[in-house]
């Protein structure tokens, strides 16, 4: 039995670089072998990954593209399919959970320098996923054609519309229609399930692909290449597999709890995850109170509404993420992680984390005149912790890294 | 003889990268076009056409145009002299802060000296705002000049949709585009002589 089990194998692995693969890229891929939570988080966003096609392919059976029915095809999956109100449910707080995993991993790489010389590439696919990402999300929302849906599809739409010369025309092109109508719903409905999962996993890819190539970091900042022994692996290194993936099976396993834990009884998350106007299917006659994206836009909402124009509010909130692209030539710094960075640095990364955070807050609230004020001032600390980078981390003092992890 | 050859596969690359690449954006328009407003949604978002010389003066009617309730009012003869009655009271009576399509044609804000045409959607939150055209003193307004009054927060505005100061909506109710062509009234154009 095992012998023929043995001769099916061999004869797949001649024709298929089974073996090879499961060597290079898990069993003898060296990662370094002292790192910490931090470096959960790119697993952790795979394991959302997976969760939201599986979910999300469960959505669409029974899931309706239409102006008529939208609304009412996601009721009929909270109270008439079997389980469907688990199944959404799984969607909506998977949805909110990648973008919670995915900053925080951002910040791990702003934090010990996980963008540096060899690793730009790495960073620009992942800047690009987290681009992927925020449309992905703004589709998604639109689809059950509720009051937020609606109205938040028609603030980003207008967004468009503030380009100068072809605007106008870009929005009726986007909506397809002279407001957004089903037949907007069901082109953003191809694009959400279709296209950008196709980029997303196109890009995941990458990123991986070109990870593996350069090598993982840690929080050190060591370049465990230095030290190799006589096999050409590095001292400081561990396989990938079983180490590592042990390891974050651990991480896995919180995190799932967590996930369960909002899944279950907190699904909405306080009007977070889910806007209480979205209960409401769309009307384009009537504008709820109060227009807010879902949390993890809020940030750049709070920018746009900074700036007293909208040209300009649009500029800004796309500079802002434009510009996470560019950072890894922004860090002149001669060490990677932040333990061994001067004070300017860990200074303008905590501001930055403060005002990041401020901005998410102020996104989601109504505009008052002191709120106003605030969210212009960490919208130039946002900026400033990039743009002022080449100089804080160029004439700083810096401590001296170790030789070895 | 070899930098010869060179030059002559470069060109020929050339030439058929520029052939093939010219084919691009022939290939690209029909995905392009297919997001255009189809037939079946600009049909259902062209103009609309009515015939307005049946209005009794003062009546207001209200027509649906993509999805929104466009108000026409037939002024009477009386509101047409004080249709600047309110005007003190108006946060922006020349429509300076809105684009206006027919700006400084006619005191109704519209194409015509006897109608205004307006999008009837507060431009607060969006709810529709009531006729009350009567000159009289109301619950909101002691020395009510006649005009729109919107139920949900209290926004006023005057008789050609013109906002009052210090209420909740922001602007004067937008003017779509329209002609008229003698009686008939065409909404979601502009007849081509704005």
């Amino acid at each position: 039995m095992s012998e023929m089990v043995g001769k099916l194998f061999g004869w797949v692995n001649s024709r298929l670089p089974v073996s090879n693969t499961f060597e290079r890229h898990l069993s003898k891929h060296p990662v370094p072998s002292k790192v910490n939570f931090w470096y959960l988080f790119g697993a952790l966003a795979s394991v959302v990954l997976i969760i939201q096609i599986v979910s999300g392919i469960w959505l669409i059976m029974p899931y309706s593209n239409t102006e008529e029915e939208a609304f009412a095809s996601i009721e009929y999956i909270m109270r008439d399919v079997d389980y469907g109100w688990v199944i959404r449910y799984m969607h909506t707080t998977g949805a909110s959970m990648f973008f919670a995993v995915v900053y925080l991993h951002m910040f791990r790489g702003l934090l010990y320098g996980s963008y540096q010389k060899p690793k730009e590439l790495v960073w620009i696919f992942g800047c690009t996923i987290y681009l992927a990402m925020m449309a992905e999300g703004f589709l998604g929302y639109v689809l059950p054609y509720g009051q937020m849906s609606y109205w938040g599809a028609q603030v980003i739409i207008s967004l468009f519309g503030a380009i100068p010369y072809i605007g106008e025309s870009l929005e009726l092109w986007i909506r397809g229609d002279y407001y957004i109508s089903g037949i907007t719903v069901s082109r953003f409905f191809a694009l959400h399930v279709v296209a950008l999962p196709l980029v997303l996993i196109a890009l995941v890819f990458l990123h991986l692909v070109a990870l593996h190539e350069v090598g993982a970091g840690n929080p050190e900042g060591v370049d465990i290449e230095e030290h190799l022994d006589d096999d050409g692996v590095p001292l400081d290194s561990v396989p990938f597999f079983p180490y590592k993936v042990l390891n974050a099976l651990v991480g896995i396993g919180v995190f799932m709890t967590v996930f369960a834990i909002i899944m279950f009884f907190f699904p909405e998350g306080g009007g977070y995850f889910i806007e209480m106007a979205n209960f409401e299917e769309a009307n384009p006659l009537v504008t709820p109170e109060h227009i807010a994206p879902v949390w993890y836009y809020s940030p750049y909402y709070a920018m746009l509404r900074a700036v007293p124009d909208k040209l300009g509010g649009l500029i800004v909130m796309g500079s802002a993420v434009a510009i996470l692209f560019v950072v890894p030539w922004l860090d002149k710094s001669k060490v990677a992680s932040i333990r061994y960075k001067g004070i300017y640095s860990k200074v303008a990364l905590a501001l930055f984390g403060i005002s990041f955070i401020t901005l998410g807050y102020l996104g989601t609230v109504s505009v008052t005149e002191v709120r106003k004020t605030m969210s212009v001032i960490c919208t130039v600390i946002y900026f400033a912790f990039f743009l002022l980078m080449p100089i804080y981390t160029k004439y700083e003092k810096t401590l001296e890294v170790p030789k070895r992890l | 003889m070899q930098e010869k050859d060179n030059t002559r596969r470069k060109v020929l690359i050339g030439l058929t990268s520029a052939v093939g690449l010219s084919g691009i954006p022939f290939a690209a328009t029909p995905f392009i076009a297919a997001w255009n407003p189809s037939a079946k949604a600009k049909a259902a978002g062209a103009s609309v056409k009515l015939d307005v010389s049946k209005m009794q003066y003062g009546q207001q009617i209200q027509v649906a145009w993509r999805k929104q309730p466009v108000f026409v009012v037939r002024h009477t003869k009386e509101s047409l002299e004080n249709i600047d009655s309110a005007l003190p009271k108006l946060a922006d009576p020349n429509s300076d802060q809105i684009e206006e399509p027919y700006k400084g044609q006619n005191p109704t804000r519209s194409k015509s000296s006897e109608y205004t045409v307006m999008v009837g959607v507060c431009t607060h939150l969006g709810c529709s705002p009531k006729y009350h055209p009567e000159v009289e003193p109301k619950p909101w307004d002691a020395s009510w000049a006649g005009g729109f009054f919107c139920p949900c927060h209290g926004s006023m505005f005057d008789m050609v949709g013109r906002v009052y100061k210090g209420v909740p909506a922001p602007t004067n109710l937008p003017v779509p585009p329209h002609f008229f062509d003698g009686s008939i009234l065409t909404i979601g154009e502009d007849g081509g002589t704005a």
